[in-house]
């Protein structure tokens, strides 16, 4: 593998994204000869990210926020310039869209939501969930160059090397927009962390029983710092907004801690939180399918294990 | 099959009917051997015409393909002022048909559309953040992909289901569209579809009761630094 493109997204802090840190390992595992990190605007800290060549896009005008025709002309621009044989992408919201566009775009190979990669030029393997997690398909790459974007949490981030990378600056492609334009930005009391961004989710679901108990996982989601998550059995049920819902027709997150309340775990909601680093499950029925994925587990009726739970964990972290 | 994200797309196009927009809303699919069926549940929620690509082998190509094929029947069958789809596919996840679509015709594209309205030659949408909605203006042709956040789809009534059953739909072949067989050879190659071992094994905590469970979790947790 000569050179690979890695599409580099800033977090809310300004630095590149955890997602963005573990798209560089997903490349490095191909143990190119040249790594490209390419940034729009400043990501601070770029300076010392473990690759060969940190290139910034022009600015993004804050019109193609959400929009990304600018940004989708200026990284196809970039790749037919620099001709990697492969350019790599954090499944994120942006980068989801800006992939498959680029994609589309150049009319080159696509492969969405990797979790493993592997092979050289021409020859490339990834491997990705589907059935809504439930199964793995291995896909093989032939043509050159191919875009594939990587799940958020399949690959650990990769730490800066201590090297300095060199610094480009690529040009505007100058197609910029294709007509769609945002006008304005309308905030809407949502409260607490963002539920993707979150590094502790607690997650309720069916076995609650009513829309009551989440006020008691919010209280545990606050002291964690975490955000609120739900399954869809207890949002369709009206106990808790759609916004919240984990799964595969809802919300992917990948905390470092997910905590399953009175959730059964089928594949569709799992999908969703698979690529948490632990599940902890708390239910009573020891055979559901949660604690086949859990790290830890208690069977158990919430209702007595939740409070001592969280009085500890509070005692823990005072 | 209709995916609920795809109703959710046609629900759009509804409501722009219902808003005085004289619009004629045509259902696009690309598939084989189509239960025709659970696609007039479309014509029956309100939808004008039903547009298929029914061919063998088209419910196995993948997205890329399926681009080709309904960039091919929109370029035949239009043109379109407005092309609307789901935010996902519900069985592969294939999120990227609309936006492969959007990049072929040369469309403008916004995505995760909650409110559309049209506003003179231009459409007016709300399009869903994380923090709330942008407002954002866009030309036609256009082409949108609708969250579920737009509302639910409307359930057909009795005379739109009585309506549908008389529809027929308008159909086309990959022949018809100029399109072979080998234009929908896939770049990327299927090798290998399976089960993943699950190599997880749960650890259960236990205690006196279920207090204690509880208390013993959260000290376990806290020694593997989880929390």
């Amino acid at each position: 593998m000569t050179s690979v493109l890695v599409f580099i997204e800033a977090d809310e802090t300004g630095a590149a994204s955890q997602a963005s840190l573990q798209a560089i390992t997903a490349a490095k595992q191909l143990s190119p000869s040249t790594v490209f990190a390419v940034t729009a605007g400043a990501v601070s800290g770029s300076e010392s990210l473990p690759v060969d060549t940190v290139i910034g896009l022009p600015g993004v005008e804050t019109s193609d926020d959400g929009i990304f025709d600018s940004l989708t002309s200026d990284l196809a621009a970039l790749i037919r310039s620099k001709s990697p044989e492969l350019a790599l992408f954090p499944k994120t919201d942006q980068g989801s869209v800006v992939s498959a566009r680029v994609a589309f775009r150049l009319g080159v190979a696509f492969a969405a939501d990797c979790t493993d990669i592997s092979g050289s030029a021409g020859a490339i393997s990834v491997t990705r969930p589907v059935y809504g997690g439930s199964a793995l398909a291995d896909f093989s790459i032939a043509s050159i160059p191919a875009v594939v974007s990587v799940r958020p949490g399949a690959f650990e981030p990769s730490a800066s090397d201590g090297g300095s990378p060199s610094t480009e600056q690529a040009a505007s492609a100058g197609e910029g927009s294709r007509g769609a334009s945002v006008i304005n930005a309308v905030a809407e009391s949502r409260e607490g962390v963002r539920l993707e961004d979150a590094p502790v989710v607690v997650s309720g679901g069916r076995g609650l029983g009513g829309p009551e108990p989440f006020a008691v996982l919010e209280d545990l989601a606050n002291s964690l710092d975490g955000a609120v998550g739900a399954s869809r059995a207890a949002c369709d049920a009206g106990w808790i907004d759609h916004s919240h819902q984990v799964g595969l027709t809802g919300k992917t997150v990948s905390p470092d801690v997910y905590i399953a309340v009175g959730i059964s775990g089928a594949s569709q909601h799992m999908a969703g939180c698979s690529s948490s680093r632990a599940i902890v499950a708390i239910n009573k029925d020891g055979d559901s399918n949660i604690f086949k994925e859990a790290r830890f587990g208690v069977v158990g009726d919430w209702e007595k294990v939740l409070p001592a739970f969280i009085e500890q964990v509070k005692a823990l972290k005072a | 099959m209709v995916n609920g994200f795809d109703l959710n797309a046609v629900e759009a196009a509804l409501l722009l009917k219902d808003a005085g927009v004289d619009v004629e809303i045509s259902v696009l699919s690309v598939g084989t051997d189509f239960a025709l069926d659970a696609l007039k549940k479309t014509l029956a929620m309100g939808a004008d015409r039903l547009v298929l690509v029914d061919e063998q082998g088209l419910d196995k190509i993948d997205a890329a393909a399926t681009v080709k094929v309904l960039t091919a029947l929109i370029e035949e069958d239009g043109p379109f002022d407005l092309v609307l789809g789901g935010r996902q596919a519900s069985d592969w996840d294939q999120a990227h048909v609309v936006l492969g679509v959007a990049e072929s015709i040369g469309a403008s594209l916004v995505t995760l559309v909650q409110k559309l309205e049209v506003d003179g030659e231009s459409l007016k949408i709300q399009r869903v953040i994380p923090e709330g909605f942008q407002e954002v203006t866009c030309p036609t042709p256009a082409v949108l992909t609708v969250t579920n956040e737009l509302g639910e789809a409307r359930y057909p009534n009795l005379r739109g289901i009585m309506k549908a059953s008389r529809k027929q739909p308008d159909t086309y072949s990959l022949t018809d569209l100029g399109l072979s067989e080998a234009d929908l050879e896939s770049k990327v190659k299927l090798e290998k579809l399976y089960i993943p071992e699950s190599n997880k094994q749960v650890e259960l905590i236990g205690g006196e009761d279920e207090a204690e469970a509880g208390r013993n979790l959260a000290v376990r947790l806290r020694e593997e630094k989880l929390i």
